[in-house]
């Protein structure tokens, strides 16, 4: 996790990047007089690296305080508490390792000499602690922007996956088997409405494959699949469909993704109206009001209706394109009262021009 | 046409789209001994006229109004061919496992048509000239009713919502949640539906395989109950027990039923 602990490799740089911190210490050392450059750079060296180990705990810090959510006082007030702290800390090594070597007999009295730069030291080490902080904060937000890309990435892969199973599911072969049958009961009674009625599933089926390799298509153009969709499903059940329509003209040109509502309203067919011996109504209404698109698609059903042995898959699929396409920005609502079956969708309302 | 003198028969088609109705009715017109006695658009329709007019021979879809293809046989006690004709192709094995002489997939030619009716011929011969009877029932007595054979063919784990019942020609629907209890009386089920009965004829032990088991359980030989109904269980004389339900009903437990529900309290 740690991006310099994790990797060997990057921990040797790093490490040896210290060297010449420490050359640094052990020159100011050796010219604030009183001290030997021997004597500066055998203290500084290994405790330049002892500190350099140290500050690696910033990033933990750095982590617990995400420069874009934290306040000013709170960014301040922690690494400066974290920077005393492991100044304070190192200052102690120092004191440690300097009485080491003048009780060792290496550089007698060394201890005694170098406590008057303890002040300096400190403040370098809260200078160079905070340095490290900084440079967390650049591997942070690199390690930040290497996930989000993969996220995107991922993302896009499913966002795809789940529309080209969405596309596949969509047609339903019952639909097609029904209405080659109507086909057929009409060749012999009325051969002009038998036509009228290859025309239009024909009309429909080109419209639907042609539309699996847009991304999104405008609202009237989902409108007019439906019409077809329904005079299909209209010679059919003849007069038990009614259907009512009432789309704003600002919606109109709104992006939708393909074949979105059409299962919708194959739905409200199959499990409305068809269940229904008098027939039923399906209403459609779309509104856009601050760039938010609203859809509600209404059907009468029959509460007591036959346990249907299909299940819905069509309100599946179309939560679950709105959910990988428009993630928080889309709703999706199915409720069902007295004889009413209701969904209520809304999603971003984008327009050609403002499509990237 | 035919080697052997055609029997005379009267159908019923069941179908709710006025069109598909009408591809059977051409088909059947070039066939004068059959007769179309009756075409139902739902499945009460269908219940109506097959126990009133008794056909020889019935067309039935699947999908419909009101009741299914399947429901309308569980209520249907009458011996009869029975051809479904259906756009969906996954419920061939079920309509075999209730007898169904063919399943007829929309959109069918006249050849296929022919095929069913030959068949459909077959099983009505046999049964009106009392000759051999049709493999399936071969041995047993007497068929099971149509809802035994139904709730045999149900897939598994997949239970029932609603159980539907039939008084005379009039059909009732009780939804699970609504059903209290119910009782075994010989080739009956009575089901207690909010303070009413209903007769049903299906054997207890089918009932309950098509009952969901977290939610109903067989506490006695005769009965079946629905678990939250029961209020509490309660001694009754030397090794025995009651179940008393929310509306003050008393039930007997038999001493297996007790182990059960026991178990099912005490979770």
């Amino acid at each position: 996790m740690h991006p310099i602990l994790g990797n060997l490799r990057r921990l040797g740089l790093y490490l040896l990047a210290w060297f010449p911190i420490g050359g640094l210490i052990a020159y100011v050392l050796a010219t604030s007089g009183g001290i030997s450059t021997g004597e500066a750079l055998a203290l500084a060296i290994p405790l330049a690296l002892l500190f350099g180990f140290m500050c690696l705990s910033a990033w933990y810090s750095c982590r617990g305080t995400p420069l874009d959510h934290s306040s000013l006082t709170r960014l301040a007030a922690t690494h400066l508490l974290a920077a005393g702290l492991m100044s304070g800390c190192w200052i102690f090594f120092v004191k440690a390792l300097a009485h080491e070597l003048s009780g060792l007999q290496i550089y007698p009295g060394l201890d005694g000499r170098v406590s008057k730069d303890y002040p300096l030291l400190f403040g370098i080490a809260v200078l160079l602690y905070l340095l490290t902080v900084a440079l967390h904060y650049v591997l942070l937000t690199l390690q930040e922007a290497q996930e989000a890309e993969a996220r995107v990435l991922q993302a896009g892969i499913l966002a795809r996956e789940a529309e080209l199973k969405a596309l596949k599911a969509q047609v339903n072969p019952h639909f097609l088997f029904n209405s080659l049958n109507s086909i057929s009961a009409l060749t012999s009674s009325d051969a002009v409405k038998a036509r009228e009625m290859c025309i239009l599933l024909g009309d429909f089926l080109r419209r639907t494959l042609g539309l699996g390799e847009k991304s999104a298509i405008p609202l009237a153009e989902e409108m007019s699949l439906i019409r077809a969709f329904l005079a299909v499903e209209k010679i059919r059940f003849g007069p038990r469909i009614q259907m009512e329509e009432n789309v704003e003209k600002e919606a109109t040109d709104v992006q939708i993704p393909p074949l979105l509502l059409q299962p919708l309203v194959e739905n409200a067919v199959g499990h409305g109206i068809a269940n229904l011996v008098e027939g039923g109504w399906i209403r459609l209404d779309a509104r856009c009001q601050n760039g938010t698109l609203s859809i509600v698609v209404e059907n009468s059903y029959d509460p007591d209706a036959p346990p249907r042995r299909r299940n819905g898959v069509g309100l599946v699929n179309v939560r679950q394109r709105l959910a990988t396409r428009y993630g928080n920005l889309a709703t999706f609502d199915v409720t069902h009262d007295a004889g009413r079956f209701r969904v209520a969708l809304t999603l971003p309302a984008e327009r050609e021009a403002q499509k990237s | 046409m035919s080697r052997e003198p055609e029997k005379r028969g009267r159908a019923v088609i069941v179908d709710d789209e006025a069109l598909a109705r009408q591809v059977l009715r051409e088909f059947l017109g070039s066939h004068p001994e059959i007769e179309v006695v009756a075409e139902c658009a739902n499945g009460f329709e269908a219940v109506k006229s097959v126990t009133e007019l008794k056909p020889d021979l019935l067309f039935l879809d699947i999908q419909m109004p009101k009741l299914d293809g399947f429901e309308v046989l569980e209520l249907i006690d009458h011996d009869m061919a029975i051809v479904f004709v259906t756009a969906f192709d996954n419920y061939a094995i079920k309509a075999f496992e209730v007898h169904a002489v063919d399943y007829l997939l929309k959109p069918y030619g006249a050849d296929r048509f022919e095929a069913a009716l030959g068949r459909a011929k077959l099983r009505m011969g046999d049964k009106s000239s009392g000759g051999a009877a049709p493999r399936e029932f071969s041995g047993a007595l007497r068929p099971p009713p149509h809802a035994d054979l139904a709730a045999a063919a149900r897939p598994p784990a997949q239970y029932i919502q609603r159980v539907p019942v039939r008084d005379g020609a009039r059909v009732f629907i009780i939804p699970v949640d609504k059903l209290d209890y119910a009782e075994a009386q010989d080739d009956y089920v009575s089901l207690c539906a909010e303070g009413k009965k209903h007769l049903k004829q299906q054997t207890i032990s089918s009932l309950e395989a098509a009952l969901d088991p977290s939610r109903f359980m067989r506490i006695h030989r005769s009965f079946v109950v629905n678990l939250e109904r029961v209020a509490r269980v309660e001694p009754y004389a030397k090794d025995s027990h009651v179940a008393v339900l929310s509306n003050g009903t008393q039930l007997p437990v038999s001493r297996a039923g007790y182990a059960r529900l026991r178990e099912f309290l005490d979770r």
